[in-house]
């Protein structure tokens, strides 16, 4: 064990990583998918938005369609392309946002204790509502724009990272070699971030992966549920919402969108169990 | 200005818990001469810790003074007390866990440096290869982490960041008890060392009396959060004058398996100090005890000029 830990930390995770085939089956997966939909001008998809009244609900690879066409004879793959970016977008953003805001409150509510019950009650409260519910009536507030869904959302998954940072920072205030830094003089921000922050960044890290595929699930939901993002700019939900009304003779245009949402999201939800069993030490045991 | 650099001054500390108030220190006192190492020592649970970490005030006091190079500390503003500390450290009793497992060793070094802001991120390295090399230690090892050592090493790597910011005053918990014999031998002179190259004062809580014996100048003994003896390590080895001392001298194993002695075994544990004996704290386990020991906290006697015992019954000990 400390000769596989006395190599730096990222070589030996991406070996641990490497050991789990579903985990390099998932990256691969969720890396291609990424791949494609910001690659989309290299595939020589242009013209995404382009309308052929014709076309309309051409099959699949028909008309030079690869996943056919939508109601108003658009290419499905370009849109889905497209929608890929703003869906990616959205739970990027509240992965990181959730993260940021996540580990600010975690970190003051497990330092200072005047703040902590204040914190703390906050969080249960955002907690004991339903997410979907949360997330639907901040958007309806708001209004649909992308940043006010990256908002809700990330106020919706923020406790989840808020909880864990609590936990941990009250464990590891009291360490010695917490207090030992302070002996040393050290000022409790630069304790938060060199002695808290770098010994939660793993649970931090694997917390985050799994709030960026629920946060996708929880946008495509939003968006079926027609409270997301205004329809114009298509995203993976809005898509499978727009193709429900085709269900009987345009399946696939609620098919492949739904498709990608599952391949993405579970793609991800695998990665995060794999960065989780690699992180923790106590579950790599076959070594 | 006294010789005195540290000035302990009738210091108490008392946590309140749910089961009610923990005496940790009660009216302690006593100075630390400038350029000598004072040992303490005392059972588990005796105050030593908490004396060691009020000190530095890392814990504050419920009650007395610190009085370091003439300031008296614990009026401090936090602010100032963090310019003080510069002139303190600390050496903690577990190698393992007062090290950051995230951190490189020059990073472990170099942490004070540069929570003061001292040098450049360039000057710092040198600081930190000099400092490996002054406790036995190579300068390449900053780039490895801290389990990559052994707990030996790790003591001095802990030595080396207590020493990073060149302070005149040190106190180091228990700082060889977690290490093999051989290895303590190692430390204490490097120790011994670098209290005569770096003009350090020291206060080394142990729980051994004869590593107190080999290394300190003069030795401190508490049980239960009070003082019991004070004087010169020789005099308070072989004349003792308090009943608690003898029985932890001779509980010192003799190389010799043939030496006979009497030795005075402590028998049962050290009381709650949630609620302490009334009059001196000992006398529960005291062979010398008698009804007088149970009133009136014990006054600090003289046995010699430099020596001073808190024993009520000083005069007959040696009669016994």
């Amino acid at each position: 064990m400390a000769a596989s830990s006395s190599t730096s930390p990222p070589q030996g995770l991406i070996r641990q990583l490497a050991r789990r085939p579903s985990v390099v089956i998932a990256l691969v997966f969720f890396v291609t998918i990424v791949g494609a939909c910001f690659a989309l001008p290299v595939l020589g998809v242009t013209d995404v938005g382009g309308m052929s009244v014709r076309n309309r609900l051409s099959p699949p690879g028909v008309n030079g369609y690869m996943l056919g066409a939508d109601a108003f004879g658009r290419d499905l793959m370009g849109r889905l392309l497209l929608a890929g970016q703003v869906s990616l977008g959205i739970g990027l953003g509240v992965s990181i946002l959730s993260s940021i805001l996540g580990v600010a409150i975690g970190l003051l509510a497990g330092f200072y204790k005047r703040l902590d019950t204040p914190l703390s009650r906050l969080i249960d409260a955002l907690m004991a509502f339903p997410d979907i519910l949360l997330a639907l009536s901040l958007v309806a507030i708001f209004g649909g724009t992308m940043i006010n869904v990256i908002l809700a959302l990330s106020i919706v998954y923020t406790p989840r990272i808020a909880r864990i940072v609590r936990a941990s920072t009250l464990v590891i205030r009291e360490l010695p070699y917490v207090e030992a830094a302070r002996a040393l003089g050290t000022r409790t921000p630069s304790i938060m971030w060199t002695h808290v922050l770098r010994n939660i960044a793993s649970p931090i890290l694997v917390q985050a992966t799994f709030i960026f595929a629920y946060a996708m699930l929880a946008e495509a939901g939003l968006s079926f549920l027609g409270v997301g993002i205004d329809p114009q700019t298509p995203t993976w939900g809005i898509m499978v919402n727009e193709g429900r009304q085709y269900i009987d003779n345009a399946f696939f245009l609620i098919l492949f969108p739904g498709f990608v949402i599952a391949l993405a999201v579970l793609s991800l939800q695998i990665v995060g169990d794999g960065l989780r069993d690699a992180l923790d030490p106590r579950l790599a045991k076959e070594t | 200005m006294s010789d005195a650099l540290v000035e302990i001054r009738n210091l108490s500390k008392h946590f309140h818990t749910p089961s009610g108030t923990v005496h940790a220190l009660e009216d302690v006192s006593f100075d630390i001469p400038r350029g000598a190492i004072m040992g303490l020592v005392g059972e588990s649970g005796s105050g030593k810790t908490t004396l060691g970490r009020t000190l530095l005030r890392l814990v504050d006091p419920s009650a007395g003074q610190v009085i370091f190079d003439g300031t008296d500390i614990t009026a401090l503003q936090a602010r100032e007390m963090r310019d003080m500390r510069r002139r303190m450290q600390i050496i903690f009793q577990d190698p393992v866990s007062s090290l950051n497992p995230r951190l490189k060793v020059g990073d472990l070094i170099a942490e004070g440096l540069k929570a003061y802001g001292i040098g450049t991120k360039r000057d710092r390295r040198d600081r930190v290869a000099a400092l490996l090399e002054e406790v036995g230690l190579q300068p390449d090892h900053m780039d490895r982490y801290a389990h990559a050592f052994s707990g030996g090493q790790r003591q001095r790597i802990g030595i080396a960041r207590a020493l990073a910011l060149e302070p005149e005053f040190i106190v180091a918990d228990e700082s060889v008890s977690a290490l093999d014999v051989s290895i303590q031998a190692q430390v204490l002179n490097l120790l011994l060392d670098l209290r005569d190259r770096r003009n350090l004062t020291m206060l080394f809580i142990a729980h051994d009396l004869s590593v107190v014996n080999y290394l300190c100048d003069q030795v401190a003994v508490m049980y239960l959060g009070r003082m019991m003896e004070l004087g010169p390590v020789g005099a308070v080895h072989r004349h003792s004058g308090h009943p608690y001392t003898r029985a932890l001298n001779s509980a010192i194993p003799l190389p010799d398996p043939r030496a006979v002695r009497n030795r005075e075994i402590l028998t049962g544990d050290i009381p709650s100090p949630l609620s302490p004996p009334s009059g001196c704290v000992f006398r529960t386990r005291c062979t010398m005890a008698v009804a007088q020991c149970a009133t009136g906290t014990p006054a600090p006697r003289p046995v010699s000029p430099d020596h001073i015992s808190y024993c009520k019954r000083l005069e007959v000990l040696d009669d016994h």
